[in-house]
C-alpha cells in the first residue's frame, strides 16, 4: 500500500490542515514509511477476535441528569481568539 | 544542596517539626530553577504564585489548622494538565496564551492535599514524542548529560525531579511517556492502571491510552503521590470505582507472593548491551531476595508499536479536531487562499486549516493525518479495526502471563538517553524508543520504571515492572524489594 501525494492532499483537507506544495512530498514519504511499518499487523490472523477499544471493564456509564453549575459566559469567552460581548466570532459560514 | 535534594517525605518531616517552612523550600527551589534555567525544564514558572501558595500553607500550619498529606511540598506539573488561570500550552504554539477556566481533577486533589504547584513542565507537543524535542518551546536537556534528551513526552517532569527542582512531579503516559523519561533521567515513574486516576482536565491525546502518574526519587514518595491522585471521579466516566489502598503505609509489607516473570521479547534486537546487563543484574537481585524467576513469553509484543501507531493517531485525529481557531487556541490572521484549490474552500474552513497549520508542529500533523487516513472510508477495517483486534491479543498475552507471575520485568527503554537531534529526522526510529512500554498502555495495565544502574558513561538505566490491572499496591511492594537491595535511587546528576 502506498499513498500518493494526491491522496495525502485529500487527507490533509479532511484533517483540516493546510499543507504547502513543498510540505506534501516529505509528509507523503514519512506517512508511507509508517503505513508500511504498521502493515505488518496483516501477518496476524485475527479472524473472530473481538476488537478491544480500551483496557478496563467499564461499559455505558450513566449519571442522573441533574443540572449543575456551568462556566460563566465571561469565563467561557475568555480564551476566544475573536469575540464580542456575547459570543465567538468566526468568518462567514456561508458565502 | 543537601537540603534541596530532600525527598517529599523527608521534607514533610522537616516541615512538621518546624525546621523549615514551605516558603523557605519554595524560595530555595525557585533560586535553583533560575540557576538551572539552561535545562529548559519549565514552560511556565510564576515565582509569586508559588510563594503565595507556600505562605498560605505555612499560615495554616502555624495556626494549627489541619493540613493535607502534601502540605508545603512542591509538585511540578506537566503542561497538559489544566490549572485554573495558569498558562497551559501542551508544548504547542496552538495553546500559547491559553489559560484554562477550571482545574484538572488531579490538580484539585493536589491543592486539597496542600501541595505547592511548582510550575508547568516542558513536554513534546500534545504528548507526541519520546524526547521532548517536539516542544514548541525548545527541548529540555537531560540533567545527567546536557547533550542528551530527557526522554519524553514528559521530559520536563522527569528532569524536574532528576535535577532536584521539585521532589515530585506529575506526567502523563500514553505509550511510555512517564516510564521512558523516568528511566533515562534516573528517577521513579509510574503509569497507573487505566481508570485509576481521573483524566478530567488532562488535555486529551489518545483517550483510551492516556493516564496521569507520578514522578519521584523513590518508591515511598511515589506511593504518597499516587495515593493523593487516585480514585473515582464523577467527571471522568472511565475512572474506576475501586478501593484506593494506602500505598505508602503498605509499601514495606513484604509482597504476598514474589513470582517474577522475565519477558523474553524484552531482550531482542536493538537492546543496548549495558542496559541488558543491568536488567540481568536486576533479575539476580530478585533471585537473591528469594523470588521465583519465571521465563515468560509475550508473543504479540512486536505488534505493540504498529498497533499503537494506528490506535493513538486515530484517537488523536479526533481529539485534536477541537483546535480549529474558533473558541480558544491559535487563530491565523491571514487565511486568504494561498495554494492551488483553496479558492474553492469557504472562508471558515480556510480559517480552520490555516490556524491548525500554523499552530501544530510536524509530528502532530503527521499523526493527525495518519489517524484521519486510518479511520477514513475504505481503510478503517484494514487498519483501525485490525489494530483493535491485535490489541485484544496483546491484552490476552498479559492475562496469560499474570496467571503465572505477579510482576513482569525488563528494560524500560532499549537504550540510555540518546543525543539531541539523533532521532528527529526519522519518525519511526523515534517510535521504537517506546517498544517495551507501549503494550502496557494498549492493555491498560500499570507500569513502573525504577533506577537500576548507570552506564559507563554515567547515564541512568531504568528497570520496568508491569503488573495486572489495579495491582499498584503489590507492584510497588515488589519494586521496593529491589529498591531496598540497591542504592541506585539515591544517585544524583552532578549539577552546579
Amino acid at each position: 500500500m502506498s499513498l500518493t501525494t494526491a491522496e495525502v492532499a485529500k487527507v490533509a483537507v479532511l484533517a483540516r490542515l493546510r499543507l504547502s506544495p513543498d510540505e506534501l512530498g516529505p509528509f507523503t514519504s514519512q506517512l508511507n514509511a509508517i503505513v508500511n511499518y504498521v502493515a505488518q499487523l496483516q501477518e496476524l490472523d485475527t479472524t473472530g477476535v473481538e476488537p478491544l477499544a480500551h483496557g478496563v471493564d467499564v461499559r455505558n456509564v450513566f449519571r442522573d441528569d441533574v443540572r449543575g453549575p456551568s462556566l460563566e459566559r465571561e469565563q467561557a469567552l475568555a480564551n476566544a481568539p475573536r469575540r464580542n460581548q456575547t459570543g465567538f466570532l468566526v468568518p462567514a459560514v456561508l458565502d | 544542596m543537601s537540603q534541596v535534594a530532600d525527598t517529599a517525605l523527608t521534607l514533610l518531616e522537616r516541615l512538621k517539626t518546624g525546621e523549615t517552612t514551605a516558603e523557605e523550600v519554595a524560595s530555595r527551589l525557585l533560586a535553583r530553577a533560575e540557576t538551572l534555567r539552561a535545562l529548559n525544564v519549565f514552560v511556565h514558572l510564576d515565582g509569586d504564585r508559588v510563594l503565595e501558595q507556600a505562605r498560605a500553607i505555612d499560615a495554616r500550619r502555624k495556626a494549627g489548622q489541619p493540613v493535607g498529606p502534601l502540605a508545603g511540598v512542591p509538585v511540578a506539573i506537566k503542561d497538559l494538565l489544566c490549572v485554573e488561570g495558569e498558562p497551559t500550552t501542551c508544548g504547542s504554539k496552538m495553546l500559547a496564551g491559553f489559560r484554562p477556566p477550571y482545574d484538572a481533577t488531579v490538580i484539585s486533589r493536589l491543592k486539597a492535599a496542600g501541595a505547592v504547584l511548582f510550575g508547568k513542565c516542558n513536554m513534546d507537543e500534545f504528548a507526541m514524542g519520546s524526547s521532548t524535542e517536539n516542544s514548541a518551546y525548545g527541548p529540555t536537556l537531560n540533567p545527567w548529560d546536557q547533550e542528551r534528551v530527557p526522554g519524553g513526552s514528559s521530559g520536563g517532569s522527569a528532569a524536574a525531579v532528576a535535577a532536584d527542582l521539585s521532589p515530585l512531579s506529575l506526567g502523563s503516559d500514553t505509550g511510555g511517556s512517564i516510564r521512558q523519561p523516568a528511566a533515562v533521567c534516573g528517577v521513579v515513574g509510574l503509569k497507573p492502571t487505566y481508570g485509576r486516576v481521573s483524566r478530567y482536565g488532562l488535555i486529551a491525546f489518545a483517550s483510551s491510552l492516556d493516564q496521569i502518574g507520578p514522578f519521584a526519587h523513590d518508591l515511598r514518595d511515589t506511593a504518597l503521590l499516587l495515593g493523593v491522585i487516585s480514585g473515582k471521579d464523577p467527571k471522568d466516566a472511565t475512572s474506576v470505582d475501586a478501593p484506593v489502598p494506602d500505598y505508602l503505609a503498605t509499601l514495606d509489607q513484604p509482597p504476598a507472593r514474589l513470582r517474577v516473570g522475565v519477558v523474553r521479547e524484552f531482550s531482542g534486537e536493538g537492546l543496548d548491551p549495558e542496559v541488558g546487563a543491568a536488567i540481568e543484574e536486576a533479575v539476580r537481585v530478585y533471585q537473591r531476595a528469594g523470588a521465583t524467576i519465571v521465563d515468560i513469553s509475550l508473543p504479540h509484543t512486536r505488534y505493540g508499536v504498529p498497533a499503537y501507531y494506528l490506535v493513538a493517531p486515530a484517537e488523536c485525529s479526533s481529539n485534536l479536531a477541537r483546535y480549529d481557531g474558533t473558541t480558544y487556541g491559535h487563530r491565523a490572521t491571514d487565511f486568504s487562499p494561498k495554494y492551488p484549490g483553496e479558492e474553492n474552500l469557504p472562508p471558515l474552513l480556510r480559517m480552520m486549516m490555516a490556524s491548525r497549520s500554523e499552530g501544530f508542529g510536524a509530528e502532530v500533523k503527521r499523526r493527525i493525518m495518519l489517524g484521519t487516513f486510518a479511520l477514513s472510508a475504505g481503510y478503517a477495517d484494514q487498519y483501525y479495526n485490525k489494530a483493535l483486534q491485535v490489541r485484544r491479543r496483546i491484552r490476552e498475552d498479559f492475562d496469560a502471563a499474570f496467571e503465572k507471575v505477579d510482576v513482569l520485568i525488563g528494560p524500560t527503554s532499549p537504550t540510555p538517553a540518546f543525543k539531541l537531534g539523533e532521532r528527529t529526522a526519522n519518525p519511526l526510529a523515534m517510535y521504537l524508543s517506546d517498544i517495551y512500554t507501549i503494550t502496557a498502555n494498549l492493555a491498560g495495565i500499570p507500569g513502573l520504571s525504577i533506577p537500576c544502574g548507570l552506564t559507563k558513561a554515567g547515564l541512568p538505566i531504568g528497570l520496568q515492572l508491569l503488573a495486572p490491572a489495579f495491582a499498584e499496591q503489590s507492584l510497588l511492594q515488589i519494586a521496593r524489594v529491589f529498591e531496598n537491595a540497591t542504592d541506585w535511587h539515591t544517585r544524583r546528576p552532578s549539577l552546579s
